[in-house]
């Protein structure tokens, strides 16, 4: 058991330096973030002032940090359905990850979650200290801050076991790019990424939390913007917790069911 | 005269011809592609619809306004994108060394790179975008006079090229920035979530880099504003008439893109191999 963890203790570092080495991309994503949150911002405090300043449970601050704190999320969550496992399948290389004694979906896990961590070195952060430095970001406080980061890590790591269903999915579609796209487009909306999904409908909201999305976005900004109390942000990390066993869960059942189709051409 | 040009352009039809042949061949990608473009539409429907269903009205936009403002947008953005969407892959082109190979024929390089390919699936969210913006232009009681389908006409082809300037502006930045390629992303899909805003909610910072550094704000909401006589360009500080001056931001806009362009492809040492 020591053992095990070690291994992938190591692919997380791996994979946080990984990252570390596309510095220019990073800047890249900085601007692209940072330029979304002010455009994202100027809307939702208009539209919280039209609203004689409070639009469902949000007001000027808390919806400041709603933008800050998910803009800054952005990064280091997968809502665009890349993965580097579905690529794997297509060309066969993933033979070679079945063959290594480590288990196929915490190496994959383990290694995103590394990655995520480094981009909120140079994405994250900065993105939050501008908009803190240029907007004001009035954060909760209490244990709101450490509910919160737990929060975080775990929205980064049900990113991670979401994503690599689609990636697995390939044992059997080959080519996944569909099931990506749609990945793509679904997830930013029901994460709450250019609205809170609380401004939904009621129905729609329904939807929405019937998905793991919101446990990689809505709910850890809701955290940390405060919009929730103690009691909810609790409500908040079971949700995720729940979300969290279901992928993994699913994703044992898909790899074993799945590596017996595997077919592999050449060799 | 006209049989010179059929000359000139058959390389660039034939090479467009094969395109669409190819996406309509591949029939499952192209229903998947397509049907993902429609949703991709309906989504950034949605998230207009649902913020302007909260309240009254943001920046002096209703509900009926915004969707003719949106309409306008992601339609002249949805053209744009099939057409020149393309230019986004110029950093793979550039990484793989594959764009030597349009250096190596005769014709125009930025000719070839937009005609390489054309992604016919855009279609699918322009439609949305068309059937909004026949439903808002309902909604907004508009009457059939000279000024308003002027004023339509002129957005509606301003809008496109104004956005297609800005995927070369991009893909001319692409040869700095490389590995840094998400950096353009703020401006040309940054620039299509301002273009579905009132400029009027910006702060001074935003009004200059979307109202007129990349002129997002004449793409839809200006003319709007002056189509529909509301006070939304006052509120920035332009006279009401100001709607009709798209088509200068457009002329602006390919300024801008063809000096990016001219330095990047200057700039550009080749792939090696």
């Amino acid at each position: 058991m020591r053992h095990g963890t070690r291994v992938y203790r190591r692919l997380v570092v791996a994979g946080f330096r990984r990252q570390s080495t596309y510095r220019l991309a990073a800047l890249g994503g900085l601007v692209a973030n940072t330029t979304f949150g002010f455009l994202k911002v100027a809307l939702l405090l208009a539209a919280v002032r039209a609203a004689d300043g409070s639009l469902e449970g949000y007001d000027v601050g808390a919806v400041a940090a709603y933008v800050w704190v998910s803009q800054a999320m952005l990064g280091s969550v997968n809502l665009m359905g890349r993965n580097d496992l579905a690529e794997r399948i297509r060309t066969g290389d993933v033979v070679v990850d079945f063959l290594r004694p480590v288990d196929v979906q915490g190496a994959f896990v383990a290694t995103e979650v590394g990655r995520s961590l480094f981009t909120f070195l140079p994405r994250g952060l900065p993105t939050f200290t501008i908009g803190a430095l240029v907007v004001g970001v009035p954060l909760a406080g209490g244990v709101a801050p450490v509910l919160g980061v737990l929060s975080v890590l775990l929205a980064i790591t049900v990113s991670a076991t979401t994503v690599f269903l689609v990636g697995v999915v390939g044992l059997w579609l080959v080519e996944t790019r569909g099931v990506q796209l749609f990945y793509m487009i679904v997830s930013g909306f029901f994460a709450g990424l250019y609205l809170p999904i609380w401004f939904f409908p009621d129905w729609l909201v329904v939807a929405a939390s019937a998905t793991p999305f919101p446990s990689m976005l809505m709910y850890p900004t809701d955290i940390l913007s405060g919009r929730v109390d103690t009691t909810g942000a609790l409500g908040h990390l079971a949700a995720q917790v729940g979300w969290l066993v279901v992928t993994l869960v699913a994703g044992q059942l898909l790899v074993r069911a799945g590596r017996r189709r595997l077919e592999v051409q050449g060799g | 005269m006209s049989r010179s040009l059929t000359a000139s352009t058959a390389p660039y039809r034939a090479v467009l011809a094969s395109r669409i042949r190819s996406q309509r061949s591949h029939r499952v990608s192209f229903r998947v592609d397509a049907l993902s473009s429609l949703l991709v539409g309906v989504v950034e429907l949605a998230e207009v619809a649902v913020l302007y269903l909260q309240v009254e009205g943001i920046g002096g936009l209703d509900l009926r306004a915004v969707l003719l403002v949106f309409a306008i947008a992601d339609l002249s953005f949805s053209l744009a994108d099939m057409a020149f969407g393309h230019c986004d892959n110029l950093p793979e082109y550039l990484r793989a060394g594959t764009l030597d190979v349009f250096y190596l024929r005769p014709q125009p390089l930025l000719l070839q790179l937009v005609t390489s390919d054309i992604q016919l699936r855009r279609l699918a969210r322009a439609a949305v975008s068309l059937a909004v913006l026949v439903v808002a232009v309902g909604l907004n009681d508009l009457s059939w006079d000279p000024h308003t389908v002027g004023l339509l006409a002129l957005a509606l082809v301003s809008g496109p090229v104004t956005f297609a300037a800005m995927f070369v502006w991009a893909a001319g930045a692409q040869f700095f920035l490389l590995d840094g390629a998400e950096t353009t992303n703020a401006f040309v899909y940054g620039g299509r979530y301002a273009a579905t805003q009132p400029a009027s909610v910006w702060g001074r910072p935003l009004l200059v880099v979307f109202g007129f550094a990349f002129p997002m704000a004449f793409t839809a909401y200006l003319p709007v504003v002056t189509l529909l006589g509301l006070d939304g360009a006052s509120r920035i500080g332009l006279p009401d008439w100001v709607g009709w001056l798209a088509p200068v931001a457009a002329l602006w806009a390919w300024a801008f893109a063809a000096v990016s362009w001219r330095l990047g492809t200057r700039h550009y040492q080749g792939g090696g191999g």
